[in-house]
């Protein structure tokens, strides 16, 4: 299933992008989709356990994911 | 709901007005402002970047438990997205409510919720021209 990962602020200038595209099997969940990132070079500035949020809510790695679901990687927070 | 987002100048007197009530006997104005002590360095201003949709999910779930906790308070907020410079806000909170305790309360409750959950971000733009990511944890631990 075709998952868009959304990225922002300083994970989106590591990957030079805004958005990846991750093609993961039926059943895969928030764990794999980080270990699909991880397999880019630039994820190598993630953060060992970075913030996923799944359909606009903060999602623990054992989230199973649907085809069409958005996922973002969240860089620490900053607002306030 | 509307979007708890803007890239203009806040109106907090607008935004007081939104919650206004005449059974409410206090309004507690919060403003979380750009600044620039000795120990920051020259900060000029402040890039805030949001993950819009998502920010608005999570400021109304943390209204909902706002007004789960003091059922009485009546509560606006706004934040900015863009540059802003030293000395502006960036966030506003108002609460009303009967009674200054709860009003106190909840803006407290509505402010901290904010800086730990919602997916903001901020780059400090330096007069040197140099910029920088911050955070409001080491490392993020919410999730």
């Amino acid at each position: 299933m075709r998952i868009r990962l959304r990225l922002f602020a300083m994970y989106a200038e590591a990957f030079g992008a805004d958005e990846l595209s991750l093609e993961l099997p039926a059943g895969a969940t928030v764990a794999d989709a980080l270990a699909a990132v991880r397999r880019e070079p630039a994820a190598a500035k993630l953060p060992p356990r970075p913030l996923v949020a799944v359909n606009l809510t903060y999602a623990k790695p054992d989230v199973a994911l649907s085809e069409g679901d958005e996922v973002a990687l969240i860089p620490p927070v900053a607002g306030g | 709901m509307p979007g708890h987002l803007t890239d203009h100048a806040i109106d907090v007197t607008a935004l007081a007005a939104e919650v206004a009530d005449p059974g409410c006997g206090a309004a507690v104005i919060f403003l979380g402002t750009v600044r620039n002590s000795p120990a920051d360095g020259d900060v000029l201003g402040i890039e805030y970047s949001a993950y819009p949709e998502m920010a608005d999910a999570e400021w109304d779930r943390v209204l909902a438990e706002a007004r789960e906790q003091w059922p009485m308070a009546r509560i606006a907020m706004r934040h900015r997205t863009g540059y802003v410079p030293t000395g502006e806000a960036s966030v506003a909170v108002v609460v009303s409510c009967p009674h200054r305790a709860e009003a106190y309360a909840a803006s407290r409750y509505v402010i901290e919720e904010t800086k730990t959950r919602v997916p903001i971000w901020k780059k400090e733009r330096f007069g040197s021209g140099a910029t920088r990511w911050t955070a409001n944890t080491p490392e993020a631990t919410r999730g």
